[in-house]
């Protein structure tokens, strides 16, 4: 950092005003500020695209000490609508170190803000739940009533058309032993690998993709992805889920791709206050009575109560509030999680559901 | 799974002693233990030799037995308590190797006892160097290249094969002894012939050198359904090569990416899953520093020092989980109690960063080798939480006691640039310090890296605290500076220093809480540490839980050292709880992670802060207490009293006038003019002049040490001129704010007494009386309660000048007095107006709880409310001997004669009917082996010839072989006493070297008159005593008392155990 660094403020729709300092690009930007507790892998959370809409405060003090590479991305570009950290590093150190964070974030057009304390607006968020805020580097003072109106008026909308993929694409394996369909909405990259990894030729699809068309496939496995926003509001893709299940194909669904498919077999979902957001949440695999740490990202969760007894079981339960975290479906070949079993960033402990989402399909075969 | 059924009746086996690489952390670990057991409603037996701690209190088990640490003591206690089950895992490596040969030896089973926490195949896989390799290779987790060796030439012919650096590693021995890296032939040849010989089952493993890749540590837990979490991960400052006691330690890992970080995680859940560790483990790891190698170094299936520091620094109560896990419940069961909504089976997040910084002991040994490797030196450890690096080390730098406040170190400035060049490749304690001299003088940062593989990381970190100190130096402190300096741990008097400007509007810290989850649940932890945010989470506590009740403050001891150990934890941990007791609300103020003081459910709150003044300040301003103790925290917390009473602030207890009293040099011989007590002669110089000229007057032997000091610190016995020159050179080296004490020598016998007082009775729970005369220092003396040898008349001048002393300083509280008994006169040596190293044994024996009726008298009771009178506490029926142990395996170069500076790290407790029989529990408990047979070296000054004969016309009764030097043999077989002579270490051979070499040696009587230099004659040959684990006397008195017991042909199998709850 050279030189008097430029004033940044944090506006919340409560009104209050948190000072810092400008860092990654300037300007303006409103979201919804949620907090993440994962104390590694920031640029993994800065390149998920289940953040899109979202202004993202790492509790984790110190960000960036590693620096950013070419490889640790879940997607070709950063989707938080605002970053706010305690203290960047600016000597960053490590062996794959390509660039500085606040680089990183001017390049990504990423508005952050430093030199705030992230405990206190953690707390803050965690009493009062999520709310929407602003990042700017303008003078908040003069326009705050203007600025409150508009963060007040903020919601994430047709999140998942904005992140999912233009048009389908294929990425094969090198055993080519499964045929899946990724029904993309707003995939993590280590999804996909993790498949490939097992032998899956995966074809990425837009999430709005027609039943039809995926079918049409002839798919070995339908994969549902993670992605941003409330998953009440993809009515149609929740339409179409109803028809993949009816069809009988494996499918293995993660986060957003866990509420949806619920949605679509009836269950109902609801806002948790402020989400889990982090790389240390319990998670109890009551098929196998064990607990295992996962990494999380969802503001939503599935209602166990909602969900019909014939239709599916909870197969996960999420230790610290017991919400929903996997459901085992009895009508079809699927089952779902509300984790991230792909990690990136977070514990690796759960990757054995691609395993048995790869037995599924052995199974179905 | 919940509780076993079949587990009803548990035995704790203890860590024993303080040693190098085995400290208080078990006294954390084995305290909470116990509780966690008890509270599920189980019988719990404890045995361990250690007297100052608090698992050995009575409240803390049923059934407690302070015995020797040996097998057939432990066979023994299982045979009488016939417990169900042996808890393995929480009492350190002593604990550990103990259950793992009853299991072996069947006994375990053959007395239907189950061992709990790790059993034989999880130990004998983590521990044995082969099987463990052959184990990592099956879960395919990489190993060093290595070989297990049992012969040096095997080892020599392994290394050719590896090549050279490499690493020599003793099984099954303790912080490392005996380990080292050989970077020749030669030296593999050396390291390998003591690591050898040190290690019980005589292994070493050979290993290729990897020094410079990263270190990184992870504790991890596992129960029986196989659920596994980690609770830490920490990176050390010091690259792999300085043994992770010794280095300095960041949690959480600070330049892992998320990939490295979930790899190394990963690894470390395999491997405790694969070593069925029930409990806790510690992982530790080498880290390629530029490629995703790496490889696992060392496993540990127990709780460990890095568990205990994981645990304070994460909140998350390792020691209690893991006993409750060891009794069957699984983690999911469990309950996080630091929220008390989660559960424990889940992974701390942090929202700061941890530092530690150990504390190493070479201010006193100043002749000790300061190189750092895989052999531990420090003797004990500070941590320090921040909101970022610079101020988490910032605070523990100033925690260590070093008389720092910033990372400069006064001794570094006057070298030259190519001296500080050459300094930055020694890996030595002092390495931190150069390299950020270094740093401030503008040398490369990737020179400093490549030299030291020190991360870049951290260089830059430290370049930015050397950039701070020239900005604080620049232009006008503005009050935004001023801000940035107090985030990066400046301390307010420090910023006036480097600025030149007074300091306009200072700023109390504001406190943030320890919570485990980062802030993600509200926690009920009263656990906090300070910054300089604008939130304070400690006054809305406050808010939140106001009781009504007066709040007192309680300052710990800081870092175990010599000199100041766990008793002082052991006393703050007991004052809390009678405050507690007592209706009030007990705030710990304390710095050191290895405590039970320092548990976040032991006082009703704790800031894990330094104790420093400006520190202390911020805490009592968002605290307001009502009152302040300081006599529970040793010399740490005496230091803070001036400043308090300065501040205003109530001091419970014995005034702040009155430590002054005591510990000024005038003021004191004025107060024993007026009670007409006698103290050696003496007076207080500057210089090395008026030194000599003092001692001319006093005639020698002198007393030479500085004043203020604590464990006899720079305190030397002077028997002529040249040793006051060696002595006052070292001394004058540091500029002297304080002057020198010098006194007349009195070779008499040794006296001490704690005492509780009212201000106006007392109570003395007992006189000790010490083996070794006047000269040694009493933490360095075997002592014997009750007194053995006084009469009547001078007990009874004890008990008087006790009771003067204490109503002429108004001692309200505890005073510890020493007194030298010479010619028949009772002298005064010492006052000390606070608790002492004395105070747990004393209790313990005598049944008198000192620290809860002295902090109760502090509150206003009277000694007459107790019941227990005044005077001299009547005689127990038991006699309890307190044997001293040493660390000097682990410290190379330091001299081992015993004299008034004290030396040891730690002491066990011999209680039994008679004294001879307390004295063989203490000195077996103590390591002795108590051969009856075998060889004896004698070596001896000149002054000591004479006595020395009866003690050797004893062993040679006994049927010993006796050995002397030219000098020392002459004199002995004048006297009658058939002695072989032997050529002096620097002689030809064969000499004393090469017998002590031969093993026909079992005890060496050395003293010496000659300084304590590596060089010295009399210091090389008790080292080589140390290397071949000979025990190695050098007071005449230690030797007598040895004899004693040796004449009596008696085992300790022949001595009944002590169950201490039934005194």
């Amino acid at each position: 950092m050279t030189g008097t660094p430029k004033k940044a403020f944090i506006l919340l729709a409560d009104g209050s005003v948190i000072e810092g300092e400008s860092f990654g690009a300037e300007g303006t930007t409103i979201g919804e500020i949620v907090f993440a507790t994962g104390m590694t892998g920031y640029q993994e959370m800065l390149t998920d695209p289940s953040y899109y809409g979202q202004i993202l405060t790492q509790t984790y003090p110190l960000i960036g000490n590693y620096g950013i590479n070419s490889f640790d991305s879940e997607s070709g570009k950063s989707w938080v609508k605002g970053y706010i950290v305690r203290e960047w590093c600016d000597e960053p150190s490590n062996f794959r170190c390509e660039n500085g964070i606040n680089n990183f974030l001017k390049e990504q057009n990423v508005i952050g803000i430093c030199g705030i304390d992230t405990r206190a607006l953690t707390r803050k968020i965690r009493e009062s739940g999520v709310m929407n805020g602003m990042i700017t580097t303008e003078d908040v003072i003069a326009k705050k009533d203007e600025y409150l109106t508009q963060i007040k008026e903020y919601v994430i909308a047709d999140a998942v058309n904005h992140v999912t993929c233009e048009k389908p694409f294929e990425a094969v394996s090198e055993q080519h032993d499964y045929k899946v369909v990724m029904m993309d909405f707003g995939y993590k990259a280590n999804i996909l690998k993790s498949l490939q990894k097992r032998g899956c030729d995966v074809t990425v699809v837009p999430g709005g993709t027609k039943a039809s068309e995926i079918l049409a496939k002839k798919p070995d496995g339908i994969m549902l992805t993670n992605g941003p926003g409330d998953p009440a509001e993809n009515v149609e893709i929740i339409e179409n889920l109803k028809e993949l299940v009816k069809s009988g194909v494996p499918i293995f669904g993660i986060c957003l791709g866990h509420q949806l498919l619920a949605l679509a077999q009836g269950a109902k979902t609801s806002k948790l206050k402020y989400g889990h957001r982090g790389g240390n949440q319990p998670v109890k695999d009551l098929l196998k009575d064990r607990t295992y740490i996962t990494s999380q990202n969802h503001g939503y969760a599935v209602l166990s109560d909602t969900l019909n007894p014939e239709i599916g079981t909870v197969s996960h339960i999420n230790v610290n509030d017991n919400t929903c975290e996997g459901v085992l479906y009895k009508n079809t070949r699927a089952f779902t999680v509300q984790f991230h079993p792909e990690a990136s960033a977070g514990p690796m402990d759960t990757a054995y559901l691609f395993d048995r989402f790869i037995d599924l399909m052995k199974e179905a075969k | 799974m919940p509780k076993r059924s079949d587990i009803k009746k548990v035995l704790v086996i203890g860590s024993g002693p303080i040693v190098i690489g085995q400290a208080a952390e078990f006294d954390y670990a084995g305290t909470q233990a116990c509780r966690a057991l008890k509270s599920e409603g189980l019988e719990v037996v404890l045995i361990n030799s250690n007297p100052a701690t608090i698992m050995t209190d009575k409240a803390m088990a049923d059934k407690i037995y302070v015995e020797p640490l040996t097998l057939d003591v432990v066979k023994r206690i299982i045979k009488i308590e016939k417990p169900d089950s042996v808890l393995s895992t929480l009492g350190g490596q002593t604990g550990l190797t103990l259950s793992m040969q009853l299991a072996e030896e069947g006994f375990l089973e053959e007395n239907g006892v189950k061992l709990l926490g790790a059993n034989p195949t999880t130990i004998h896989k983590a521990e044995d160097r082969q099987a463990f390799k052959d184990t990592m290779i099956e879960i395919g987790e990489p190993v060093i290249p290595s070989k297990v060796e049992t012969t040096v030439e095997g080892s020599l012919a392994f290394a050719e094969e590896i090549g050279y650096p490499v690493i020599v590693r003793p099984a099954f021995t303790l912080g490392g002894s005996g380990g080292g890296i050989a970077y020749t032939k030669e030296e593999l040849s050396e390291i390998a012939t003591n690591g050898l010989r040190l290690s019980p089952i005589t292994q070493v493993l050979i290993e290729k050198c990897i020094s410079g890749w990263k270190e990184i540590e992870f504790e991890v837990m596992r129960d029986s359904k196989d659920n596994v979490i980690t609770i830490c991960s920490m990176e050390n400052f010091d690259p792999v090569g300085v043994h992770t006691g010794d280095s300095i330690v960041v949690a959480p890992a600070q330049t892992l990416a998320d990939k490295e970080y979930q790899m190394l995680r990963t690894a470390s859940l395999n491997i405790i899953s694969a070593l069925k560790v029930e409990g806790g483990c510690n992982c530790q790891f080498a880290m390629h520093p530029t490629t995703f190698d790496y490889a696992v170094i060392e496993v540990n299936p127990r709780v460990s020092r890095s568990s205990a520091l994981a645990s304070k620094a994460t909140g998350y109560p390792i020691a209690k989980v893991a006993s409750k896990i060891a009794i069957g419940y699984t983690l999911d069961e469990i309950k996080n109690e630091v929220t008390g909504k989660t559960c424990a089976c889940f992974e701390p997040a942090l929202d700061y960063i941890v530092a530690k910084f150990p504390k190493w002991p070479f201010d006193k040994f100043v002749y000790a080798k300061r190189t750092l490797g895989t052999q531990m030196k420090a003797t004990g450890e500070v941590m320090a939480i921040g909101t970022s690096f610079e101020q988490a080390i910032m605070k523990a730098v100033r925690s260590i006691e070093l008389g720092l406040d910033t990372l400069n170190l006064p001794k570094l400035a006057h070298k030259t640039d190519a001296e500080i060049a050459e300094l930055v490749s020694h890996c030595d304690d002092e390495r931190m310090f150069v390299v950020f001299e270094a740093i401030k003088r503008g040398m490369d940062i990737d020179w400093i890296h490549e030299t030291t593989m020190i991360d870049n990381w951290f260089l830059y970190k430290l370049k930015k605290l050397a950039d701070e100190e020239q900005t604080l130096a620049e232009g006008e402190l503005t009050e935004e500076k001023y801000l940035k300096a107090k985030h990066m741990g400046f301390l307010d008097k420090t910023i006036e220093r480097l600025s030149g400007q007074k300091v306009l509007k200072p700023r109390y810290a504001s406190y943030k809480m320890v919570d485990t989850c980062a802030a993600e649940f509200s926690a009920e932890t009263p656990y906090f540490y300070s910054t300089y945010d604008d939130e304070n989470e400690a006054a809305e506590f406050l808010q939140e839980h106001q009781t009504g009740k007066k709040k007192v403050l309680v300052f710990g001891s800081g870092p175990i050292r010599i000199g100041q150990g766990i008793e002082f934890d052991y006393c703050s941990v007991h004052c809390v709880w009678s405050l507690k007791e007592a209706g009030y609300e007990a705030i710990i103020v304390n710095n050191n992670p290895e405590t039970v003081s320092t548990d976040f459910d032991t006082s009703d709150r704790l800031y894990f802060d330094p104790l420093t003044p400006e520190d202390v300040r911020s805490i009592i301003e968002t605290e307001k207490p009502w009152a302040v103790v300081v006599q529970f925290g040793g010399q740490t917390a005496i230091k803070l009293t001036k400043y308090l009473k300065d501040m205003g602030v109530r001091i419970l207890g014995t005034s702040a006038d009155s430590i002054d009293a005591a510990e000024d040099r005038e003021r004191f011989d004025e107060l024993l003019e007026r009670c007409r007590i006698p103290r050696p002669r003496g007076t207080t110089v500057f210089t090395t002049e008026e030194a000599a000229e003092a001692a001319r007057k006093l005639g020698y032997p002198v007393l030479l040490r500085p004043s203020y000091v604590l464990g006899g610190q720079n305190m030397i016995i002077a028997y002529g001129e040249k040793d006051v020159l060696e002595y006052m050179d070292i001394i004058t080296a540091t500029k002297l704010e304080n002057p020198v004490l010098i006194d007349k020598y009195m070779m008499g016998t040794e006296v001490e007494v704690d005492a509780i007082c009212d201000g106006e009775n007392f109570l003395i729970p007992g006189i000790m009386e010490h083996i070794e005369r006047a000269g040694v220092h009493s933490g360095d003396s075997i002592s014997v309660y009750p007194c053995q040898h006084l009469s009547k008349r001078i007990k009874n001048t004890i008990i008087d000048y006790t009771g003067k002393l204490a109503r002429e300083l108004k001692v309200i509280g505890l005073v510890n007095v020493q007194y030298v008994v010479y010619n028949d006169m009772v002298y005064v040596i010492e006052v000390n107006p606070r608790s002492s190293r004395t105070v747990p044994y004393i209790s313990k024996v005598t049944g008198v709880s000192m620290v809860d009726m002295a902090t109760q008298i502090m509150l206003g009771k009277k000694l007459t409310d107790f019941g227990l009178g005044t005077g001299l506490y009547p005689e127990a029926d038991y006699v309890a001997v307190k044997v001293p142990v040493f660390s000097f395996e682990k410290l190379h170069d330091v001299d081992t004669h015993l004299g008034p500076e004290m030396k040891s790290t730690g002491e066990v407790l011999g209680i039994a009917k008679t004294f001879e029989h307390a004295l063989l529990k203490g000195l077996v408990a103590a390591g002795y082996n108590m051969k009856n047979r075998g060889g004896v070296l004698f070596s001896v000054r000149d002054s000591d010839k004479e006595e020395v004969i009866s003690v050797a016309d004893r062993f040679a009764k006994l049927g010993f072989d006796i050995y002397a030097t030219a000098g020392t043999a002459l004199k002995l077989n004048q006297n009658m006493v058939a002695a072989n002579s032997v050529h002096k270490a620097g002689e030809e051979k064969p000499n004393v070297i090469t017998l002590l070499e031969s093993g026909k040696i079992d005890y060496v009587m050395s003293t010496s008159s000659k300084g304590r230099k590596p060089q010295a004659e009399s210091v090389k040959l008790c080292r080589k005593a140390v290397e071949r684990s000979i025990a190695c006397l050098t007071s005449i008195d230690t030797a007598r008392a040895l004899l004693d017991c040796l004449e009596m042909e008696s085992s300790i199998n022949d001595v009944d155990l002590v169950d201490i709850t039934k005194i």
